[in-house]
Formats: C-alpha cells, structure tokens, sequence
C-alpha cells in the first residue's frame, strides 16, 4: 500500500474502515431489534415507524448531517447533555462520523434481517416454544440462527455503503485529515486542491475496488450460510 | 390421565363452542378440515387463546381465560406438527434433544436410545433436516417430541402431509407408541383408518362443537354413523392366545375367538383388530364345510337403509359389528332386531397391518 498511497491517503483508507466498522457493529443489534419488530409483530403505527426507518435511506444525506448537528452537536438537545454528563462529544469526531454512517445505513441493515426474518417459518418459534424454550432461549438459538445470512449480508452491505457516505460525514463532522477525514473526503479533498486529480483517481479506483469485494462478499454470505 | 377441555370463541362467521373430557390414553379429535380441531390443539398447547374457556391436564389447569394461562413453554405438552416443523439450522441429533435439553425431570440415555430405536433413526442422528424425506422429517418430529418427556403428546394430524405409502410407514411407529408406552396422546385426523388403528376415545367435531364423544369400538361401528363416517365392520382388540401349525394365529376377543392368518405378536399380546363392514357375510343357520375361518354368533341389533345398501348392526358378546349388504339381501333373509344371526368372517380379511 505504502508504494500506491501516500501516507495521507493511507490514513484516510484506515479511517474508512475503522468508522464503517464501529457503524456497522453498533447499529446491528438495534437494526435487528427494529427487524424484529417490523417482521413478527403487529402494532399501531407500524407503517409510520417503518417509513421512519426507511428515511435515512430516501432523505439527502446531507440533511441527515444537519439534523445530526442540531441533535448531537456541541449545543444540540442530547449533544450538550452527553458532553457535560460523559464528556462524550461527536461533533469533530471520528465518533461522529461513525454515528452518521450507522445512520444512513441502519435501513439497509434493518431491510437484509427483516427479509430473512419473514422467510423464516414462524411456526418454528411455535414449535421451539412448546419444546419448553422460553424468549430469550428462542432468540438466541432459533430466530438469531435463521436470520444469520441476513444478519451477515446486510451487515457487509451496510459496510460497503458506508464506505461511501459523504453528505452526512462532512456536514456533521467536518473534512478533518485523520479524525473525520474518510476516503470520498479525501477524494473531494483532493479535487479541491490543485493538482489532485491523480490522488482523486487513485483514490476513487480504490473505492470501486473496495466497493466490489463488499458488495460480493455480502451476496456470497447470504448464500453459503446453512447450504 | 385426562384432559377437559372447555372453549368458547368467535371468529368472525366461525364460532368455537366445545366441550369434553377424556381419560383415554390415545384420544382421538375427528371431523372433516374446518371442524375446529387444530383451534383446539392450539389452545391446549397455549398456541392460541380461546376468549373464554378452561383446559386442564392431568388435573393442571393451564388455562382458565382470562384469569390464568400458562405460556406453552411451561405446559409440558409436546406437538407433533403437520408440517414437523424441525429446525433446519440443526442436525437430527440436535433437533432430538432440542426439547430433552430443556425438561425436567431428563429422560436418561437409556430412554433416549430406545425412542432413537423405536422410530428407526440412529442412522440420521448426523444428518441435516433438509436432507430427509418425508417419512423421515415425521419420524424425528415424534422422536424430538417424545424426548422432551411432556405429560401428553399433541399430534396435530402428523400424517396428513404424507402420501399413502409414507403414512403406512410411519403407522406402525405410532401404534407401537399408543400400545408400549403410557404416554397419554390426542390425535388430531380426519382419517377413519388412522383413528381405529391408533385410538381408545373418539371426541367428533363437526362446525366447531362436539357432535360425539366414546369409545372407538362403538362410535366406528355404529349403524347410525354418529361419527359421521360410514361404519366399519368391527374395531376391537384382542389377546393373542396361539400362533398354529397350520399358518392361523388364534385371538380371543370379548365376543369369542378369531382366527387370522399369521401375526408377529407373541401370546399374550394385545392387537387391534378391523374389519370392513362389507368384509362381514350375515347367515340365518351356523353354516358348515366353508372356507371362511370364523363364523361368528351373533344377535342382530339393528337394519340401517344407507343408500343402496343396509348396514346391519350386530352384537358378538360384548362386541359391536356392523355387515353391510344389499337392501336384496336383508329382505331375502327377513332381518329382524333380536335374531339370532351368523357373521362370517374370512380369515384373510382382517386387517393387520399392526
């Protein structure tokens, strides 16, 4: 890598991958609880609430950011709270850039389980439970299990596109070089500055590589799983 | 064992108004689909909660709407499934135990290789569910349900998935069950032959509410067809007494003996025995030098008209038999309530398959 990129560009491709990461992996068990939800019960309102998970997906990014910085930033309702009770800040942050991308790609994760969740047998909880398995016993050893491959591939899913969240990152966090800095910054970066389009291209050639090796991983995920 | 069952629902058109209680050990729940049976089994498996009604099992009550219901992880009822609903991320093995591991009191090792004896699955115990046919899925259905040592088996009509080749299959693991263990069993079928072959009780539903309840040797073999069903010529079960030289087994039955051809059962051993009702020949006088076996005395209870035919119901000792005829014949022979008559059975027309 080091030969390819430079020590700059390096950095932005770890920080990618470390926020995508951390997004992915904390938003999973609420996406899973959220699919949970959506797929096995009936309730009022079910249509608002997953219309409200779907908008991330469907709202411009970059009103995902400015929302995000009026809620979480220094002065926003839980960021002032979070701040003077933790010392926890996002604004600035890697954590924020993070928390923006779980964001944008919880509907993708919380879609991948649902569907797998509905294509799983209900009546198989019905038989777990008359086989003396109470909830927690049935969610962790039937329905966890049978929403596996929707678990994993929306989770590389989610990966992959957060990879290539931009609007969200730059409005919430700012385009700070090794803090908030993820490779579509660097690439705008890049084309801001003059002289940057090889590190533009570079940049960009790795992301459609990143992007392919995701997005085929996750497709293979979904099928090898209990085949 | 019993079970009492009280349930009052409505749903939509469909209302559920049913009573019963059954010491039986196998119960039978017969009537066509649509009947309510699998409502039924739903709600003593706590699948589902009837608005108003109250079940209790051995004397437990597990529901009594709306003040008490025991959700059906603490019920200690097992159901076998028309679908077998075994979990496909787990091998046989695991789909076995998955009930065993979660009982109290376990059954032992010892209990766990004779019911892997009995269904014939010691060589699937490695295999993945998709991979087994349908006879097969049935089997470690039962065995997995057996396993988790409930106080009653539920089978909701286990077969009805199977075709006819299967289902005679898996037949013969269930009277083994019904006739080796004291498991008491409801099960749930619209399939006359499964019921008389398997079941002691027969409780008949008909638009959601009880149409009959009693014992299956005189609801199946009743001219009046309470049970909905055209009779059979005889179910009833008898005590080998001895296999003869000449290739007949000898069976004594409340009504007298019966000869059949070979059986497997040692003497001594209990075997339901059926009979098709056009199986049965009626004679006015003992009939001599013919090649049926058995020519059994009976009193004639009843002449029943059935379309273009006459069920005639008979009484051998304590047993009930129904032969069916041609409306020619009864008038032929003047059948009349209270003569002594003759049934005549051919040896080779008893069914036994168990």
């Amino acid at each position: 890598m080091g030969g390819f990129l430079s020590p700059a560009e390096a950095t932005a491709l770890w920080l990618s991958l470390q926020i995508s990461a951390v997004a992915v992996a904390a938003a999973l068990p609420f996406a899973f609880a959220m699919a949970l939800l959506l797929a096995r019960h009936r309730f009022f309102g079910a249509g608002v609430v997953d219309a409200i998970v779907h908008l991330p997906l469907v709202l411009p990014p970059v009103a995902v950011g400015y929302l995000l910085l009026v809620v979480f930033g220094g002065r926003g309702v839980i960021g002032s709270w979070l701040w003077d009770t933790f010392g926890i800040r996002f604004v600035f942050s890697w954590t924020g850039a993070a928390l923006a991308s779980a964001l944008i790609t919880f509907p993708l994760q919380v879609r991948a389980i649902r569907l797998a969740l509905e294509s799983t047998d209900s009546g198989l909880t019905a038989a777990a439970r008359t086989l003396g398995a109470g909830l927690w016993d049935r969610l962790i050893n039937i329905t966890l299990p049978l929403a596996l491959p929707g678990i994993v591939s929306g989770a590389i899913t989610a990966f992959a596109a957060s990879l290539g969240e931009f609007g969200a990152i730059i409005t919430f966090v700012s385009n700070i070089p090794g803090e908030t800095q993820t490779l579509p910054l660097a690439i705008y970066a890049a084309l801001q500055s003059p002289g940057g389009e090889m590190a533009a291209a570079r940049l960009c050639s790795l992301s459609i590589g990143l992007a392919l090796i995701f997005v085929t991983a996750g497709n293979l995920a979904a099928k090898r799983i209990w085949r | 064992m019993s079970l009492e069952v009280k349930l009052k629902h409505r749903l939509g058109a469909f209302a559920l108004d049913i009573a019963f209680t059954t010491k039986g050990q196998v119960t039978a729940l017969f009537g066509p689909s649509g009947a309510g049976k699998s409502s039924v089994v739903a709600a003593i498996a706590g699948l589902w909660r009837p608005r108003e009604g109250r079940i209790a099992v051995a004397g437990r009550v597990l529901t009594d709407a709306p003040k008490l219901f025991v959700p059906p992880e603490q019920r200690r009822l097992a159901v076998v499934f028309q679908d077998a609903r075994l979990f496909p991320h787990m091998t046989v093995e695991n789909n076995l135990k998955f009930g065993w591991r979660r009982a109290t009191p376990k059954a032992d090792a010892a209990e766990i290789a004779h019911v892997i004896d009995l269904l014939g699955l010691g060589a699937l115990l490695a295999r993945r569910t998709r991979d087994l046919s349908g006879g097969e899925k049935s089997r470690v259905a039962l065995g997995r349900a057996l396993l988790a040592s409930p106080d009653m088996l539920l089978l909701d009509e286990p077969l009805a998935a199977l075709d006819a080749t299967r289902r005679g299959e898996i037949l013969p693991y269930l009277e083994r069950l019904a006739r080796d263990t004291k498991l008491p069993m409801l099960y749930v079928s619209h399939q006359v032959d499964e019921v008389a072959r398997l079941a002691d009780e027969i409780v008949v539903l008909q638009n959601g509410r009880v149409a009959a309840q009693g014992p299956v040797f005189e609801l199946l073999t009743d001219v009046e067809q309470i049970a909905g069903v055209p009779p059979l010529g005889a179910v009833f079960d008898a005590i080998v007494v001895e296999h003869q030289p000449d290739g007949l087994s000898r069976l004594r039955f409340d009504g007298g003996v019966l000869f059949v051809p070979a059986l497997p059962g040692a003497p001594g051993d209990r075997v339901r025995v059926r009979l098709r009702a056009e199986d049965l020949m009626l004679a006015l006088e003992e009939p001599r030098h013919i090649s049926a076996n058995n020519v059994l005395a009976c009193v004639l209870r009843a002449v029943k008209a059935a379309g273009d035919h006459v069920d005639v119901q008979l009484l051998c000792g304590g047993t009930r038999l129904v032969s069916r005829i041609t409306g020619a014949s009864a008038a032929r022979l003047g059948l009349a309530p209270g003569q002594a008559v003759y049934a005549v059975v051919k040896a080779v027309t008893v069914a036994r398959e168990g």
